[in-house]
C-alpha cells in the first residue's frame, strides 16, 4: 500500500504564481510559443507604439527638416488642418464608398464562385488555370488599360479593386471549401440527408468562418489597390488628397494621410473580428 | 428483422500503380441484433468494408443487402460513427443529435423529448446547449453516437469510433456501448484493430487478412451478457485473445514473407 498523504500540509495559495516566480526571467519570456502574463503582452503592445513615437520625435529634432521628417505635432496640427480647411473628411468618404461597393461585388462573386469551385470538379477545372494565371498579374498593371477602356470615372476604381480581390478571394474561398473533411458531409449522408440538404446544412456552415477571415485579409489588400488607383487618376478620395500634397512638398500631410488609412484599416479589421465572435462562438480558437 | 449480407463483395481501386485489390470475397452475414466486430490490421481495407455498407461507395463486384434490398446509396436506415466524430461545431450538443431527425422533419416537441432522453442515457447532461469545441473527446464521441441513435437507423455502423481516445476513455465508452446495445438491440457493425476490445463488444469476431482484405476466421464470442469488465482478465478471455492474436500473428508472417520474396 501506498503512504497516507498528510493533509496537514498547507496547500500554496495559487500554484501557478509559485511556478512562475521559480521559473527566471529568461525561460518566462522567451520560451518559443509559451504563452506570457497577460499585463506584459498589454504592456508591450503599448510599448512598441512608445518607442515608435520616441524614435519619430528623436528623429524630427535631429533631422531638423520638416520637409523630411515632420515632427508628430505638425503632423497632428496638418490632420486638423485637414479636416477642417481642406475638405479631407469628404475625400475619405469618397475612399470608403469606393472601398466597400469595390470589396462588396468583389465578395458578392468570388465567395459563391469559390465554394461551387471548391465542391464541384466540374467548376474548378473549368476556372481553376484562367483564376490561377490572372492572380498573378498585379492589379494596378491593369490601370493604363482600364482608363482607356473605362475613363477616369468610379468604375475603373471599382473594376481596379475589383480586379486585386477578386481573383485572390475566389482561390482562397476555394480552399476553404476544398478542405471540408469528407466525413462531415458523409455523417449527414447516413442520416439522411439529400445532397442539396448536405451542401446547405453542413457544406456552406462550415466554410462560413474561414470565409469570414478570407474577407478580412482581402480587405485590406483593397485598401492598397484602391490608394494606386486613386493616385494615378482620381479627383477626390485619400490618393489623390496624397498626390496633391506631395505636389506642394506637405510630407505632413502625406503622413497624415496615410496613418488615417492605418487607422480605417484597423477599424474595419476590429468590426470583422467582432462579426466573427459575435456569428462564430463556437470556433475553436488556436491561440490560448 | 434487419440483417446485413455482404454477398460477394470485392473492391478494386486503379491507382498510378496499377490496381490495388483492397477487398476480395467478401460475403458475411450479420443477423438482426447482433453484435459483429471485424478486426484487421491497418490498411486491410475493414473500413472500406462499413463504406460499402453505409453505401458511400460502390464495390466493383457484389453487393450489400440490408433487410434483403441493395444499399446502392446511403440512407437513415444505416447509421455511422466515424473515428473522428464529425460532429458539426456550429450546432449545440442538442440539434447535433436532433440533426437527422431536423432532416425528417420531425416535429420540434418529438425532437426534443428524444434528444433529451438521449443526453440522459449519454451522460451529457448540463452540455445540451454547449457546442463541440467545450467537449472532450470521449463526450465528443458520445454526442456522435446519439445523434446516430436518434434517426433510430436498423444497423448502426462503426469504424473505429474509439480509436482516438485515451485507455481509460475508450474502456467507460465501450461499456457504455455494451450497455446502450443491450438496450436498443441494433445490429451492430463495428471496425477495430483492438483485439480486446472486439472481443469485450462483439457476439462474433471476424479477422480479415491484409490486402487484399479477406475474411480470414470468424469467431463466436461465447462470453456471457451482459459483459463486464472484469471478463477481460478472465480465461475464456484470454483464449479468445490467444486465437485471434495467433490468426492475426500468421498472417503478418505471410505478408512480411511475401514481401521479402518480391525483394
Amino acid at each position: 500500500m501506498s503512504e497516507p498523504v498528510p493533509a496537514t500540509q498547507p496547500a500554496p495559495a495559487n500554484p501557478a504564481r509559485v511556478q512562475r516566480r521559480r521559473r527566471g526571467l529568461l525561460r518566462t519570456y522567451l520560451t518559443p510559443k509559451q504563452a506570457i502574463p497577460r499585463p506584459a503582452r498589454f504592456v508591450l503592445g503599448i510599448l512598441s507604439f512608445v518607442v515608435i513615437i520616441t524614435l519619430w520625435s528623436v528623429g524630427a529634432v535631429f533631422i531638423d527638416n520638416p520637409l523630411f521628417l515632420p515632427s508628430l505635432p505638425r503632423v497632428g496640427n496638418a490632420w486638423i488642418d485637414m479636416v477642417q480647411h481642406q475638405h479631407f473628411l469628404g475625400d475619405v468618404g469618397w475612399s470608403a464608398f469606393r472601398i466597400i461597393a469595390g470589396f462588396l461585388i468583389a465578395a458578392a462573386m468570388a465567395v459563391p464562385l469559390g465554394l461551387l469551385m471548391g465542391s464541384f470538379e466540374v467548376v474548378r477545372s473549368f476556372f481553376q488555370l484562367p483564376i490561377n494565371a490572372i492572380r498573378y498579374m498585379p492589379a494596378s498593371a491593369f490601370i493604363p488599360l482600364l482608363i482607356v477602356l473605362q475613363g477616369l470615372g468610379e468604375q475603373e476604381k471599382l473594376t481596379v479593386i475589383w480586379i486585386g480581390v477578386f481573383f485572390q478571394l475566389v482561390l482562397m474561398v476555394m480552399d476553404i471549401a476544398h478542405r471540408v473533411p469528407d466525413e462531415m458531409l458523409n455523417v449527414a449522408y447516413t442520416l439522411g440527408a439529400s445532397r442539396w440538404k448536405v451542401f446547405y446544412k453542413v457544406f456552406l456552415p462550415a466554410t462560413f468562418p474561414e470565409v469570414v477571415d478570407a474577407l478580412r485579409i482581402t480587405m485590406g489588400w483593397a485598401w492598397t489597390y484602391l490608394i494606386v488607383a486613386e493616385i494615378v487618376s482620381a479627383e477626390r478620395g485619400i490618393g489623390s488628397f496624397i498626390l496633391i500634397a506631395e505636389r506642394f512638398l506637405r510630407t505632413d500631410r502625406i503622413i497624415a494621410a496615410i496613418i488615417t488609412i492605418g487607422v480605417l484599416g484597423l477599424i474595419t479589421d476590429t468590426i470583422f473580428g467582432l462579426i466573427h465572435r459575435w456569428r462564430f462562438p463556437y470556433v475553436e480558437k488556436v491561440h490560448a | 428483422m434487419s440483417e446485413i449480407r455482404f454477398v460477394d463483395v470485392a473492391m478494386r481501386f486503379r491507382t498510378r500503380r496499377g490496381e490495388v485489390r483492397a477487398l476480395q470475397q467478401i460475403s458475411l452475414t450479420v443477423p438482426d441484433g447482433q453484435f459483429a466486430c471485424i478486426v484487421g490490421p491497418s490498411g486491410c481495407g475493414k473500413s472500406t468494408l462499413l463504406s460499402v455498407a453505409a453505401g458511400l461507395v460502390t464495390p466493383t463486384e457484389g453487393e450489400v443487402l440490408v433487410d434483403g434490398k441493395p444499399a446502392y446509396s446511403p440512407g437513415p436506415d444505416r447509421g455511422m460513427v466515424f473515428q473522428s466524430y464529425s460532429l458539426y461545431p456550429w450546432l449545440s450538443v442538442r440539434r447535433n443529435i436532433e440533426f437527422g431527425l431536423e432532416i425528417k422533419r420531425t416535429p420540434k416537441p418529438d425532437r426534443n423529448r428524444q434528444s433529451s432522453e438521449l443526453i440522459r442515457l449519454m451522460k451529457l447532461d448540463g452540455f445540451a446547449d454547449a457546442y463541440p469545441k467545450a467537449l472532450s473527446g470521449g463526450m465528443k464521441q458520445r454526442v456522435a453516437i446519439a445523434r446516430a441513435l436518434a434517426n433510430d437507423p436498423e444497423v448502426l455502423l462503426m469504424d473505429e469510433p474509439f480509436g482516438a481516445l485515451d485507455a481509460l476513455t475508450r474502456q467507460i465508452m465501450q461499456e457504455m456501448l455494451t450497455d446502450l446495445w443491450q438496450r436498443y438491440r441494433k445490429t451492430v457493425l463495428f471496425v477495430t484493430h483492438d483485439i480486446d476490445e472486439a472481443i469485450f463488444l462483439g457476439d462474433v469476431i471476424y479477422v480479415m487478412t491484409n490486402r487484399p482484405g479477406r475474411i480470414r476466421t470468424t469467431l463466436a464470442v461465447d462470453l456471457p451478457r451482459p459483459r463486464t469488465f472484469d471478463m477481460a482478465s478472465g480465461p475464456r478471455f484470454a483464449e479468445l485473445r490467444n486465437q485471434v492474436v495467433g490468426v492475426i500473428h500468421e498472417e503478418s508472417m505471410k505478408a512480411v514473407e511475401s514481401e521479402l520474396a518480391r525483394a
